[in-house]
């Protein structure tokens, strides 16, 4: 288990330390970004102690190394637009992220396995096929899309909802939640749902695929034969069998939630990750850019840790010391 | 978005809501921007200037059509050449309570250079003063290097802060670069999200900032003008226009800036009023005049055409400026002939160039380019209202006269970076005049670009023109008004005549809001949350 660990742990450094120089190079290459934050005014010579001030001036492979030195220093550098540590500013947002892919999350599972499940045991009935073809719509339908039409019905035409921001949000353990006040949830649903439509539909599919299967298996032929409830069998036999793929899917699909949620974000004013990445990239905010993608590698390998532990709690035959990754 | 429908029922909502903001004292805005900092001294850029007016006054502020006028000082005056002296306003309160006086002044003056990672710095309003002191707690001289007719106007860009809540000593004493004395430990900008150091004198406070949320801001009930027509301001950046306008329509916000010109009918037709007025922002065309050299031009045998002032002309007379402005831009734009739109300090009154081709074919066969020739004119795709598409269409007018144009469109970030290096033959910016008068955009892109004396910065056609320079410099250190107007007419003059840069057209900024609301257009497109008010 422990070797295990180490091993991936060594893989993901690896692939933090490449995307650093990836994006490091691939942002220089871009532009200067004096030229986009500076007062249109200003002189040659304002612009040249601006370009210095922010250690611009410097050759590339310079500047990569006192980037390098500091961040083993765990430092990762100072916005060049807001002129604070990289990492606090990402901090500060992640919060409302993180909130929302688990909302997003709760949804989707909530709602996708249940429909899964009995569009699996009903292949044939209306119900189920009409859970099939609405998957397919949350499939296909472009996010950004979706995310317009839920404000033209929800907020423009039925006034129901908030177009879009955060809502007023309060102090759970020193992080600022907005799903304890009413406000707060009412700017959550919209959001959330348009997040989770895209994962709820992969959800249905994988959970009725997986039922199909199951039930056709022998010890579910064998519960039913020894007069077990129906309930029991889905809910204990059939249930907790599905439940590995969909755990697996789920745990990446988190993982890109939290990470990409930008479009969302976007769409819906909401003040995570996700939109602070797309104004950064706009604004050639290098510290900013590079903090965010590596926190992003990061947060993806732990979340895929997670899920090869919670792998073996559900299928008591993964153990992880086998497990050559 | 697509049923007349749903425009129906958002005309019944918009109507609902309207009786709601018309009572409550609350006002919430969806911002295009959001501002980098609450520190006013940290980011110089319109993004953060248009936010913290509310909270921070100058010693003078500029009118929405950008006249100057009188704000923490009532009068002021040259004494000489160099020397200023403003008399500050009587009886002004900061929001923490103490006194306005001259020592504020002073800090202000002093703070800019100890800005630390400041990505655009408030030196270029501050850099040329050489001494400044008060004569008494009402009265500041303020001395400059060389003659500076600007500072009164650049003093309106630099917000007075509170020398008490910064912790300064009791005497501060300027010196250039720096190096006051008494300032106290200088607080940095991280420190001013606390509203107790973010304090000036202006109508609202600092309540709240919470970023890519919120900025909340309270009624200052010691203000010293007139009483601010809101208890509170909520302002939310949106940048994306579609849910901008989608935020209005559903009634979270009263007010946005800069609807995208393709959805004004549809908002109007909700219900909603629409504010629009021409602004200072000219977008140009500028051609590459610095060598033969030029980039990206083909069919030339090497020579640089543009070098050549009637090929410059012909480009200018292929240009349906009036086209331009009817089908892309909506009509929310007016077609230019000028640097700065007349009757702005500086203007000449002349009238966009004539759109026509035939002469312009004639000018390019006079010229020896009668099969004409290829060029590349770069554009930013996402900075100026519909640039890419006004590129497009200037691509197709210049082709139809044998300039074959191909338009190398991109994100504004990397436009910028490669403008500045010379990449294009030809580009499509746009430039507006932060002084409101004309040396702004002459000085800055057209004048011959020089380092050391920061001449023609954004000069990135590094057009130069000895004569205009001569003018334009003499104009810039003439304290008088009329005789510096004189000068600046002129210097615009020989630029136009030489077509060293071909004006398009001046933008108009557009403001949508609900009907209860009234806002005075600003030609610096700057959306001011104190400047809105309940419509009478």
């Amino acid at each position: 288990m422990i070797v295990y660990l180490v091993r991936r742990l060594g893989q993901s450094l690896i692939a933090v330390a490449a995307m650093a120089i990836l994006v490091f190079v691939g942002v220089y290459a871009i532009g200067n970004p004096v030229d986009i934050l500076i007062n249109p005014e200003a002189t040659q010579a304002e612009i040249a102690a601006t370009t210095h001030r922010l250690g611009l001036d410097r050759p590339l492979l310079e500047q990569f190394g006192i980037f390098v030195w500091n961040a083993l220093h765990g430092d990762l550098g100072r916005s060049f637009v807001y002129g604070r540590p990289a990492m606090e500013i990402i901090l500060e947002r992640l919060p409302a992220t993180m909130e929302l892919a688990l909302v997003a999350l709760i949804l989707s599972v909530g709602i996708g396995v249940p429909l899964g499940v009995l569009a699996g045991l009903k292949p044939n009935s209306v119900g189920g096929r009409s859970i099939m073809a609405g998957s397919i719509l949350g499939f296909s339908l472009p996010n950004f899309w979706q995310g317009m039409l839920l404000i033209l019905v929800f907020a423009v035409l039925l006034g129901w909802l908030p177009a879009g921001g955060r809502g007023e949000t309060v102090d759970l353990l020193g992080v600022r939640v907005s799903f304890l006040t009413l406000d707060g949830l009412k700017h959550l649903i919209l959001p959330a749902l348009n997040l989770a439509l895209f994962k709820m539909s992969l959800v249905i599919r994988l959970a009725r695929a997986n039922t199909r299967e199951v039930a056709l298996q022998d010890y579910v032929k064998f519960a039913r034969a020894k007069g077990l409830s129906t309930r029991r069998v889905v809910l204990v036999h059939i249930l907790k069998n599905i439940m590995i793929p969909v755990v697996t899917i789920i745990g990446l699909e988190l993982g890109s939630m939290v990470a990409f949620a930008i479009v969302t974000e976007t769409v819906f004013a909401w003040p995570g990750m996700g939109k602070l990445l797309i104004d950064s990239i706009n604004l050639l905010d290098r510290p900013l850019i590079v903090a965010y993608l590596m926190l992003t590698v990061l947060i993806i390998v732990g979340i895929n840790l997670a899920v090869d532990v919670l792998y073996s709690a559900l299928d008591p035959r993964v153990r992880l010391s086998e497990v050559k990754a | 978005m697509t049923a007349r429908p749903a425009l129906l029922i958002a005309t019944l909502l918009a109507g609902s809501t309207l009786a709601t903001a018309a009572g409550a004292a609350d006002l919430t805005i969806g911002l295009k921007s959001e501002p980098t900092s609450m520190d006013p001294q940290f980011h110089n850029l319109a993004t953060n200037t248009q936010v913290l007016e509310n909270i921070f006054e100058g010693l003078t502020k500029q009118d929405a059509v950008q006249r100057l006028q009188p704000g923490l000082a009532t009068t002021w005056e040259a004494v000489d050449d160099t020397t200023w002296r403003f008399t500050l306003r009587d009886g002004v309160k900061f929001q923490n309570g103490s006194a306005f006086t001259a020592r504020d002044v002073l800090y202000t003056l002093c703070r800019p250079p100890l800005v630390e990672n400041s990505p655009s710095s408030y030196t270029i309003y501050t850099g040329d003063i050489v001494d400044a002191s008060a004569a008494d707690d009402h009265t500041v001289i303020i001395k400059t290097e060389a003659a500076n007719p600007l500072l009164p106007t650049n003093m309106a860009s630099l917000p007075i802060l509170s020398a008490d809540a910064l912790g300064a000593e009791k005497t501060i004493t300027y010196k250039p670069k720096g190096e006051c004395e008494g300032l106290g430990e200088v607080p940095q900008s991280p420190a001013f999200n606390a509203p107790e150091v973010a304090v000036g004198t202006g109508p609202y406070e600092l309540k709240e900032f919470t970023r890519g949320s919120q900025l909340v801001l309270t009624k200052f009930d010691g203000y010293w003008g007139d009483a601010p027509a809101w208890d509170t301001v909520t302002m939310r950046p949106i940048t994306s226009d579609g849910p901008r306008v989608a935020a209005l329509l559903a009634g979270d916000v009263d007010m946005i800036e800069s609807p995208p010109i393709q959805d004004i009918p549809r908002i109007k037709d909700a219900g909603f009023k629409i504010v629009d007025a021409l602004s200072n922002r000219i977008i140009y065309l500028h051609l590459y005049q610095q060598d033969d050299k030029a980039p990206s031009i083909e069919g030339t045998d090497g020579k640089n055409p543009l070098l050549d002032k009637r090929v410059r002309e012909a480009i200018s007379l292929a240009i349906n400026r009036p086209a331009i402005v009817e089908r892309i831009m909506g009509g929310y734009a007016v077609a230019a002939g000028e640097l700065l739109p007349p009757p702005m300090f500086g203007t000449n009154g002349r009238d966009a160039d004539t759109y026509d081709p035939d002469k312009a074919k004639q000018l390019l066969a006079e010229a020896g380019y009668p099969n004409g020739f290829t060029i590349t004119l770069g554009t930013p795709n996402d900075r100026y209202i519909n640039d890419e598409k006004v590129a497009q269409a200037i691509a197709q007018m210049l082709t139809r006269i044998g300039i074959k144009t191909n338009v190398d469109a991109m994100t504004a970030s990397q436009f910028f970076s490669r403008r500045n290096a010379l990449d294009f033959p030809v580009y499509l910016a746009g430039w507006g005049a932060a002084s409101g008068e004309m040396s702004s955009p002459l000085k800055s892109l057209v004048a011959t670009y020089d380092k050391a004396t920061g001449m023609g910065p954004t000069n990135a056609g590094r057009y130069s023109n000895p004569d205009m320079d001569k003018v334009l410099i003499e104009a810039m250190s003439t304290i008088d008004d009329a005789k510096r107007e004189d000068l600046l007419k002129k210097a615009e003059g020989l630029v136009l005549d030489d077509y060293g840069i071909i004006p398009l057209h001046y933008e108009q900024t557009v403001w949508a809001m609900k009907p209860a609301l009234s806002y005075e257009a600003r030609v610096d497109q700057y959306t001011i949350a104190a400047e809105v008010k309940p419509a009478q």
